[in-house]
């Protein structure tokens, strides 16, 4: 099962290898990782996906747990959260095409920030699923590329994860 | 001078990681010098407090360090240099690592501006030990330093122990450079607490389990050693009329002479024990991590049993069996508590359900009981660990290497005591034994100190007999010679119609002459008569190194053996028998 995982990290060099080196060591999957200093200059919040059986997902987080730089933790899985993704997608956009891109960006909530004579680039927020959607829905078009930032998550309601 | 300077003093960066190790307590330092740490070896020798091994090889450094920690508790500290220095000590981190070995490692780095550029002797030790380690660390600033090695003890020596690495740049220790030096009394980690108290309710729970109990089991290992909780064990199962087995890292937490020890577990485990544990009703698991050598198939594992487990390390609860009543926490407080809780309630054991299990286990002790056929001409590497055991009294500092010859002193020594038992038990390390042996000497000068090797392993860091000769270190050297790999030896006969693929060695040396030519004394038996004069010249030349060159029955076999895929008590109790 897929799970989101919320790391409070000290911002040290060194920190981010030895987590991303404990997944690589232990045969654990990392679907999509993103990290950023948080407005506590001294932490980095991170968001990992990844998916394994129960007993799995329990040795991830009590491995993370172990490692000394790693504050804090949640499995967001364990109540109600949000998920967001940004997407990048450069596509063709000629002729009939133009119209379509622009149609199903707006349906999608998307928007075009860069216009070429022959290309369109659509920045698109949204879970995982919704931009794969995008994606699908896209179908016919020429999709020239595509860059994902992988999924940052957060708590629903006054659950946080700080200090 | 001001009573402001008094307060702080000032010294160079190699100055502070000398006086820092000096604040820690530390009296040795293992170590081989090397031009990123030649600042630090300076400051080494312009004082007395720290005393510095120089060994012959970096992986010696480690074991050394290592075996002082596994004998007394408290971590031991290692210096090398960069590049070749920091790799060759790898092997050494790796093995404390596997063990939960509490160890402090400062390798040397190039300048840091060099940092990078593939400079002469850079390597990136921190990528290469970060696997490997619990922690490591750099130092980007001089005056850190001593907040950076107190860290380091910390964290070595507290929760699941293992060992710390700090890199040095070079820069960070010019003389010329001086700081404010200040050794910090404590360390407060917002990131890392590890927990000590068990929680009490679950600590109940595994009282009332334990009480209800018809065939229960004790199975404590390594954390018990390491945790300093042999004496909180040994009362509980004594209260309690627990079987007692332990695993390879946890011989000697309880007296093997005892009528309730069954033995070790696993797959060279006593037949009793596996037995025992497979058809336990409760296993009671003490810091012990339910490794495959101990479990067999995990999925046929000890069908009927409810587990409960107390560990230091959450992550060793359920990792590969799951625990019905897990205990986090500290060993020794967790067994004091579960002492007075059971003092209190004053409730006994079922003993008419013991009395029927010990019976049981009774009957599996008389069918294999650690028996060997002694009656060949050439003498069995068994009876030769039970001569050593008689001749040093059971008391001796026992340090293995690895192979048939480290499951043999296991199984035949028997350990009365903690910390006396000195093996690779994780990453099984050839090579080990002799440095460990010369670790627990140098800070054990009065006891008897034995190294049980084989061909094969001592050869891996026999250069060491030189560092013996130079710090008079009067280790008794087992060398079972059976001009095998023996181990490999035995699989190959097991599994590959002994086809013997690299595992004659050829062409050995003579180590008699070799012993000599190191300045020590070499004994070569090859007749059982000659053993015990052997044994009894060698134990009382007590100020001098003997390498006893024990030439044994190379066609003997590790017994019993678990078959692999096997449940727990799924056994090959000679060549001919099984379970």
């Amino acid at each position: 099962m897929r799970h989101i995982i919320s790391v409070l990290l000290e911002n040290e060099s060194g920190a981010l290898a030895r987590l991303v080196g404990l997944f690589a060591q232990r045969g654990y999957n990392i679907d999509s990782l993103t990290v950023a200093a948080t407005e506590d200059a001294t932490l980095s919040r991170l968001t990992l996906v990844t998916h394994g059986n129960d007993q799995v997902i329990e040795q991830i987080t009590k491995q993370l747990h172990k490692l000394i730089e790693v504050v804090k933790l949640t499995d967001l899985n364990d109540s109600p959260h949000l998920e967001r993704e940004l997407m990048l997608i450069k596509v063709k956009a000629s002729g009939a095409q133009r119209d379509e891109v622009k149609r199903c960006a707006d349906i999608f909530r998307g928007q075009i920030i860069d216009v070429t004579a022959s290309t369109y680039t659509v920045q698109l927020v949204g879970t995982s699923d919704k931009l794969d959607a995008f994606i699908q829905a896209l179908a016919g078009t020429p999709i020239l590329e595509v860059v994902r930032s992988g999924v940052s998550g957060i708590a629903r309601g006054e659950k946080t994860l700080a200090l | 001078m001001t009573s402001q300077t008094k307060q702080t003093e000032m010294l160079s960066g190699a100055a502070m990681v000398i006086r820092a190790l000096a604040d820690e307590g530390v009296e040795y330092l293992y170590g081989y010098p090397g031009g990123a740490v030649l600042h630090i070896y300076d400051a080494l020798f312009q004082q007395t407090k720290v005393k510095h091994v120089l060994v012959r090889h970096e992986q010696a450094a480690t074991h050394m360090a290592d075996a002082y920690a596994r004998a007394t508790g408290k971590a031991g500290a290692v210096l090398v240099t960069s590049g070749p220095g920091a790799t060759n000590a790898v092997t050494g981190i790796a093995t404390a690592y596997m063990d939960s070995i509490p160890m402090v490692v400062l390798t040397g780095q190039v300048m840091s501006h060099l940092i990078g550029d593939d400079a002469f002797q850079e390597t990136d030790m921190l990528g290469i030990s970060r696997p490997i380690c619990k922690h490591n660390m750099s130092v980007r600033r001089p005056e850190d330093i001593p907040a950076i090695i107190k860290k380091a003890f910390y964290i070595a020596q507290s929760g699941r122990p293992g060992p710390v690495v700090i890199d040095i740049p070079k820069d960070m220790t010019i003389p010329s450079q001086t700081f404010p030096y200040l050794y910090p009394s404590e360390v407060k980690l917002r990131s890392y607490q590890p927990k000590l108290k068990g929680h009490s309710g679950q600590i109940k729970k595994a009282i009332t389990a334990l009480l209800a109990a018809k065939k229960p089991i004790l199975y404590a290992g390594g954390g018990v050693i390491m945790g300093g909780a042999s004496a909180e064990l040994t009362e509980l199962a004594q209260l309690l009329n627990l079987p007692v087995t332990n695993t390879l890292m946890g011989l000697g937490c309880y007296p093997a002479s005892d009528k309730q020890f069954i033995g070790m577990l696993g797959m060279h485990g006593s037949y009793e024990a596996n037995q025992t544990m497979h058809h336990a009703d409760l296993i009671l698991a003490v810091g012990a991590r339910f490794d495959d050598r101990v479990t067999n198939n995990t999925k046929k594992f000890c069908p009927d049993a409810t587990i409960i487990h107390i560990d230091i390390d959450p992550a060793s609860i359920s990792k590969t069996i799951n625990a019905h009543i897990p205990i986090v926490g500290l060993v020794q407080p967790v067994l004091s508590e579960m002492l007075e809780l059971l003092q209190q309630k004053k409730k006994k054991p079922d003993s008419a359900a013991l009395k029927k299990w010990w019976q049981q286990i009774d009957e599996w002790r008389a069918v294999h009981g650690g028996r060997y056929d002694n009656a060949a001409p050439q003498l069995k590497p068994q009876y030769v660990i039970e001569q050593v055991s008689k001749i040093t009294k059971g008391n001796a500092f026992v340090c293995s290497d690895v192979g048939q010859h480290q499951m043999f002193a296991a199984q035949y020594y028997g350990f009365n005591k903690p910390n006396r038992w000195i093996n690779s038990g994780g990453l099984g390390t050839m090579g080990f034994g002799l440095p460990a042996a010369m670790g627990v000497k140098l800070n054990f000068p009065d006891a008897d100190v034995v190294c049980v090797t084989g061909e094969g392993s001592i050869q891996m860091n026999i250069q060491e007999l030189s560092t013996c000769k130079q710090y008079g270190l009067a280790v008794k050297i087992i060398n079972l010679n059976n001009g095998y790999l023996g181990m490999v030896k035995q699989w190959q006969d097991m599994n590959y119609e002994s086809r013997y693929a690299s595992s004659y060695m050829d062409s050995l040396p003579d180590f008699v002459k070799l012993a000599e030519a190191y300045g020590h004394v070499g004994i070569r038996v090859t007749e059982p008569e000659q053993l015990i004069p052997a044994l009894e010249r060698a134990f009382a030349l007590k100020d001098q190194l003997v390498f006893l060159d024990i030439h044994i029955d190379p066609k003997e076999h590790v017994y019993p053996m678990q078959i692999p895929g096997g449940a727990m008590n799924e056994m090959f109790l000679s060549k001919t028998e099984r379970t």
